[in-house]
């Protein structure tokens, strides 16, 4: 079933434009895929056009995830995007919004897809981009008294330091714990 | 066959306090204490089902059908550690995983020892990052390594074999 | 949802908390469950992930594509050729590389051999949470098989890092084949006595029929991708729909059932492995026939040379050297490719930024989506059904929290 991507394109154009407007920054193609740029205040709202006209039909949310381009020195500093599926139609289409670093807020789309819940909820805690109506916007992998968010490009790989499991050696550690006071007591027996 | 076992309170026994015969009318089968019970020991070794990562199929592996663990009296992973002695950690000890390894290890009754399977839970392996331990020697005392990533059945086999002639070296007290 | 209520009133008795994981026996590894009980019907159920959260996708910023095959093998542990095929074809995308059909057919066959092992552990682990053994031990004496098969041609017994960008990393021999063939001819009586016990068990049927029902709009709204959704009616194979590898040339059908309960998904994986025997037949006759053919593309920019050649030619060398030294690079673009994992739908979302290091990798995990509709599948059920429903979705932890 191949897709055509010219039609998929032209579609995409024209029916998002007239609808958003100028929200629409660009549709492009790269390697056989199609990416639409919008301003993030109106992602929600392409994002349920997209799911619900019968021209398109993307029913799958893939994947929700961030970029940080700070090590490229970009501006705004995070991109979100979203890979659609369509089930029925078998095509896919990225929805990209860029992020600025001052007001890292984008609207979640827990609402269109319950998919999204456990995606937004790791990008908030890789990234620190908060996803406003999400329902449970809580940290996923990392511990919940973690500092930092990992994949953002200032985080080491090794990490700032220990913050979560303190090593025995670590100051502030208190006493190590008496882990093998069977072998001890047996050794001032003898 | 009845089992005598002779009054401890020698003074210059200290390793075995107790001297245990087997009788029957055919043979005697004479030992310590010490020494029978150290045999039962390391022959009768139940790991805490400590399956972390990828390790961990390869501990199932071992313990199904072709490796057949219980071959070396190991065979009967148990999932609570109050029933067990050893504890094989198979696997990536994260720094959010740490703290549940130390209590497990707690939990057990001793006489306890742990076996690190695999390059993770020795040294951190290939995980040198902000979110992994590395090595569970960190949080419990480890009494064996395997390396490996993972490590074949053959080898968790063998350092199985390693610990028991370590418990074999290891004194005995029965009354302290 | 709820099939199986207990009706009780208990409004004079608090609610229950008990904590399941992360380590117990049936969590497949280090999946912790927070349950809410109402005697013992589950009120609320939240899943706590994270507690094999090894950085994966950071340590993809960090090393070069070569460097990070052997971290996608793993992530699903339990089928490490799928992760690897995914890994290099969202590079060979990027790159803008068409592998050839010995390499297709080869990748084909071992991918198929992944689903078959991954499948053959989530029945029997299953069965064996359920109460029932011999169908674990069995499942195990076929996965040495395969893992016998792997390691003859990689080295390795399950991370095997063997696919590289634009082929693999050794060919294939005759006396593999004839392994590989020997494996298949006897396959199929170990999958017809686990049909013949698990199908009519009536312990077995009680505990999975009707337990942890999801309708077919539901499964595509939570996002499940793979068996858990055909096991609810969708019927989207990421292989026949989106086709990949050689995928289209072999003949085979996609399992799926209409009923949406633990028994609908289990069947779907029983079926799954059938057709998966019969594309794994076809590959491998294929692969006799181009066995004369080559296997890796003549692109020495991006893959190794052959190792004798390296200590004859000085070119080779130097490619042999470059790319061990620094990798080859990626133009700059960003690219998702998606397969059809055993878990579902595995897929890798790449930036690169023209370097020899990606910018970005996201990693879209079947497991970890799949995990998302576990409350919703849980709510209303008893609390011994919650075992089963976890081995129903099959989540392999190192790829939940990569």
């Amino acid at each position: 079933m191949a897709v055509d991507l010219e039609k998929l394109e032209q579609l995409l154009t024209n029916k998002l434009r007239e609808k958003f407007g100028d929200a629409i920054r660009d549709v492009s193609e790269y390697r056989g895929e199609l990416s639409v740029d919008v301003d993030r205040e109106v992602v929600l709202d392409v994002c349920r056009m997209l799911k619900d006209d019968p021209d398109f039909q993307f029913d799958h949310l893939s994947y929700v995830s961030c970029a940080d381009w700070s090590a490229q020195g970009k501006t705004p500093r995070y991109t979100v995007y979203w890979d659609l599926y369509s089930v029925p139609r078998t095509h896919r289409v990225r929805v990209r919004a860029a992020v600025p670093e001052e007001d890292p807020t984008v609207s979640s789309v827990t609402s269109i897809w319950r998919s999204a819940n456990f995606m937004e909820r790791e990008a908030f805690d890789m990234f620190g981009v908060i996803f406003q109506g999400h329902p449970d916007l809580r940290r996923i992998l990392m511990p919940d008294d973690w500092e930092g968010h990992p994949l953002r490009k200032d985080f080491p790989l090794g990490g700032v330091k220990s913050f979560y499991f303190k090593r025995a050696t670590d100051p502030g550690a208190g006493e190590p714990p008496d882990l093998i006071p069977r072998i001890r007591r047996q050794e001032s027996d003898i | 066959m009845d089992i005598v076992i002779d009054a401890p309170g020698k003074a210059e026994d200290k390793a075995g306090a107790g001297v245990l015969t087997l009788q029957s009318p055919e043979n005697a089968l004479t030992k310590t204490l010490s020494e029978a019970i150290s045999y039962c020991r390391r022959n009768s070794i139940w790991p805490v089902m400590m399956g972390l990562s990828c390790c961990a199929i390869e501990m199932m592996g071992t313990a199904a059908s072709r490796f057949d663990l219980s071959r070396f009296g190991s065979e009967v992973f148990r999932p609570s550690p109050r029933q067990a002695d050893l504890m094989i950690v198979a696997g990536t000890v994260t720094k959010k995983m740490a703290p549940v390894v130390q209590r497990i290890y707690d939990q057990m009754t001793e006489p306890k020892w742990v076996i690190a399977m695999g390059a993770c839970s020795s040294c951190g392996g290939m995980y040198n990052v902000y979110s992994v331990l590395q090595g569970v020697d960190e949080v419990v005392p480890v009494d064996m390594y395997v390396p490996g990533c993972p490590p074949r059945p053959e080898a968790l086999i063998y350092s199985i074999m390693q610990l028991q002639k370590k418990i074999r070296q290891e004194p005995i007290y029965l009354f302290n | 949802m709820a099939t199986r209520v207990v009706e009780h009133n208990y409004s004079n008795i608090e609610s229950m908390t008990l904590n399941m994981g992360p380590q117990h026996p049936s969590t497949h590894g280090v999946l912790r469950v927070i349950l809410e009980l109402d005697g013992e019907t589950v009120t609320k159920c939240t899943p706590v992930l994270g507690y094999l959260h090894r950085a994966k996708e950071k340590h993809a910023e960090f090393k070069t594509y070569h460097q990070f095959i052997p971290y996608t093998d793993r992530m699903d542990y339990l089928s490490p050729m799928s992760n690897n095929t995914a890994f290099v074809m969202t590079v060979e995308k990027a790159l803008e590389i068409e592998v050839t059909d010995r390499c297709r057919y080869l990748r084909t066959l071992l991918c198929e051999l992944a689903r078959m092992s991954a499948h053959l552990l989530a029945v029997g682990t299953g069965a064996l949470e359920l109460g029932a053994m011999t169908v674990f031990m069995w499942g195990f004496t076929q996965r040495e098989k395969i893992y016998d098969i792997f390691e003859f041609i990689s080295g390795a017994r399950f991370t095997v890092s063997y696919m590289r960008a634009g082929g693999v990393a050794r060919e294939d021999y005759p006396e593999w084949r004839r392994r590989v063939r020997e494996f298949l001819d006897g396959y199929m009586n170990t999958q017809e006595e686990m049909e013949a016990m698990l199908n009519e068990n009536e312990i077995f049927l009680q505990r999975m029929i009707g337990i942890g029902k999801i309708t077919g709009q539901d499964a595509l709204n939570f996002g499940l991708t793979g068996p858990s959704l055909r096991g609810s009616g969708i019927d989207w194979d990421i292989r026949r729909d989106t086709p990949y590898l050689a995928y289209e040339e072999a003949d085979w059908e996609v399992a799926y059932e209409t009923e949406g309960d633990c028994y609908a998904r289990f069947l779907v994986r029983m079926r799954e492995m059938r057709e998966s025997w019969r594309i794994c037949c076809q590959m491998l006759d294929k692969l006799e026939k181009h066995s004369h053919e080559r296997m890796n593309i003549d692109n020495p920019k991006v893959i190794f040379p052959p190792k004798d050649n390296v200590k004859k030619s000085m070119e080779d060398l130097i490619h042999h050297f470059l790319l061990a030294s620094e990798g080859f690079k990626v133009p700059s673009g960003e690219v998702y490719h998606s397969i059809e994992a055993p878990k579902g739908e595995l897929g890798f979302h790449l930036i690169a930024d023209g370097g020899p290091k990606a910018y970005r990798l996201g990693v879209r995990s079947p497991s970890f989506v799949n995990l998302g509709a576990l409350e919703h599948m849980c709510v209303g059920e008893l609390l011994a059904d919650v075992v089963a429903i976890i081995a129903s979705l099959d989540p392999v932890m190192g790829e939940v929290d990569r």
